[in-house]
């Protein structure tokens, strides 16, 4: 890799953050809003996926389901189950926001797992505005269904009188920090699993390390698959938690 | 990886060499697109998958469900036709067993008709023979009367002295009596 | 061997923020844990909890990744 910036000090150059560089893909130059990068090839390639999941994949429409087409069903029981129980029968009409996010998520985490790609869910540009889209979403949401009353989120009031108003203070900052927590796990996440293989990589320019070091590239490897997952699961399940909040904000 | 362009790395310097993330110049780029997929994949989903979908688990749910109540009609058929084989079968047997006792009691009546008619053929019978024994046993005393007769007066003579024929009779038929 | 001083400390920075994911480690170790020795003693009770304990773990896993971050900051943009 690019060696020609850092390489004279030493043989192990490890350079684990390249991999997440926005660059154009057609000529060099600077960034505009509108220039086509690897962020649009991969966002792009994550919505074929989706299109060939849910769309393709559902085609037959039959009784009796194909692999893709139970796949595809499973997908939607998956999420449709899980906004069922964690926000309640309500909120099945923001089912499709819901299911837009945890697909998108899972599909970028997924290609970013492919040799050489790029992982868009790395950038915490993209996960916070994510993540700003669910906080913008649901306090508005909160305010609109349940007025004022949706105050008394911050209002505790089985706690004594006296540490209400701390306790309030607490629970402002707590919902402030979530878009931050919210985005920050999943881009720190997949940007520490990524930046860990590329150190291993890194090691195997070693000739007596590289075995160990194929080694752990395939075991993180495999971590990383279940991480990838496991962080679009979150990521929703905790969508799910804070739509529970906007719609019965019963502290 | 990929990242062949090292024009715009020299370009930002070796300051931003470090971490892409908080490079805020790609920043209006990422977010842009990022909300051109994310309509994309709302719409694709809203308006093809996700009703798709729907339909096909409802119908299937709607489908099993009739299918469930199909099922049970038929397993009730199945007990009323299992029923009317049952009941069937009880009376075919009520039947047989009618017939058959039926059948017993001719045979029965038949039969007692040829025993009482064998007994009375028996009984004639033994009568008539129990006559017959009577007159030969008649016979035989009267022949043992004679025999006994003449060898009373045969051996009274033999004895030296003579003996009234009637005195041997009544003798004899005293003894014989006796 | 020539260095900057400010190069020192960041280093050392770096590894003592990188403590800070060993106690992520083990607060997931423990939501884990206690989630397991729960389940154990009442297996019915397990699967509905199994949301619940995705949500602990990433709690307890976003301080970690904060202190993550802060290393990286640390180490590259500092």
């Amino acid at each position: 890799m690019a060696t020609e910036a850092h390489g004279s000090e030493s043989s192990l150059v490890f350079h684990p953050m390249d991999q997440f560089k926005v660059t154009p893909l057609f000529g060099d130059g600077a960034v505009h809003w509108y220039t086509i990068t690897n962020v649009t090839l991969w966002m792009a390639l994550s919505i074929v996926g989706v299109i060939l999941l849910l769309v393709v994949g559902s085609r037959g429409r039959a009784m009796v389901p194909s692999k893709g087409q139970s796949v595809a069903e499973l997908t939607y029981g998956f999420v449709y189950k899980m906004i069922e129980d964690v926000t309640g029968k309500d909120a099945v009409k923001y089912f499709p926001y819901v299911m837009t996010l945890f697909i998108f998520i899972v599909f970028s985490n997924m290609l970013g797992l492919l040799p050489l790609s790029f992982t868009t869910t790395s950038h915490i540009a993209v996960t916070g505005v994510l993540a700003l889209l669910v906080f913008l979403f649901v306090t508005i949401l909160g305010f609109a269904k349940n007025g004022t009353k949706f105050l008394a989120l911050f209002w505790v009031s089985s706690a004594p009188m006296a540490v209400r108003p701390l306790l309030a203070v607490i629970e402002l900052i707590s919902y402030f920090v979530r878009p931050v927590s919210h985005s920050i796990r999943l881009a720190g996440n997949m940007m520490a699993g990524h930046a860990v293989i590329k150190v291993f990589a890194g090691f195997a320019a070693i000739a007596a390390i590289s075995p160990v070091s194929v080694l752990a590239i395939t075991a993180m490897y495999g971590l990383e698959i279940l991480v990838a997952f496991i962080q679009a699961y979150v990521f929703t399940i905790l969508t799910c938690v804070y739509l529970k909040d906007a719609l019965h904000p019963v502290h | 990886m990929a990242t062949e362009t090292h024009g715009a790395e020299a370009a930002h310097g070796a300051a931003e060499a470090g971490m892409p993330q908080l490079d805020f110049s790609t920043f209006p780029n990422q977010i842009f697109w990022l909300l051109v997929t994310l309509v994309v994949i709302y719409f694709v989903l809203s308006k093809i998958a996700l009703p798709r979908i729907s339909t096909v688990l409802a119908e299937r749910s709607g489908t099993i469900m009739n299918d469930i109540a199909a099922a049970e009609e038929l397993k009730l058929k199945a007990k009323e036709a299992e029923e009317a084989y049952n009941k069937a079968l009880a009376e075919a047997k009520a039947q047989a067993q009618q017939i058959a006792t039926e059948t017993r009691a001719a045979i029965q009546a038949d039969l007692d008709a040829a025993t009482a008619k064998a007994d009375a053929e028996i009984t004639a019978k033994a009568a008539e023979s129990e006559k017959a024994i009577a007159e030969i046993r008649e016979g035989a005393v009267e022949s043992v009367k004679e025999v006994a007769k003449d060898t009373a007066k045969e051996i009274v003579a033999a004895l030296g002295s003579s003996a009234d024929a009637r005195t041997v009779t009544a003798a004899v038929t005293a003894r014989m009596k006796g | 061997m020539e260095g900057n001083i400010a190069e020192l400390g960041k280093y050392i920075g770096v590894g003592l923020t990188a403590i800070g994911m060993g106690g992520a480690a083990m607060g997931v170790g423990n939501v884990a844990g206690n989630y397991l020795s729960g389940a154990l003693r009442n297996p019915s009770a397990a699967a509905s909890q199994t949301a619940t304990l995705f949500i602990g773990m990433a709690f307890a896993e976003a301080l970690g990744i904060f202190s993550f971050l802060v290393a990286l900051l640390l180490m590259f943009a500092v």
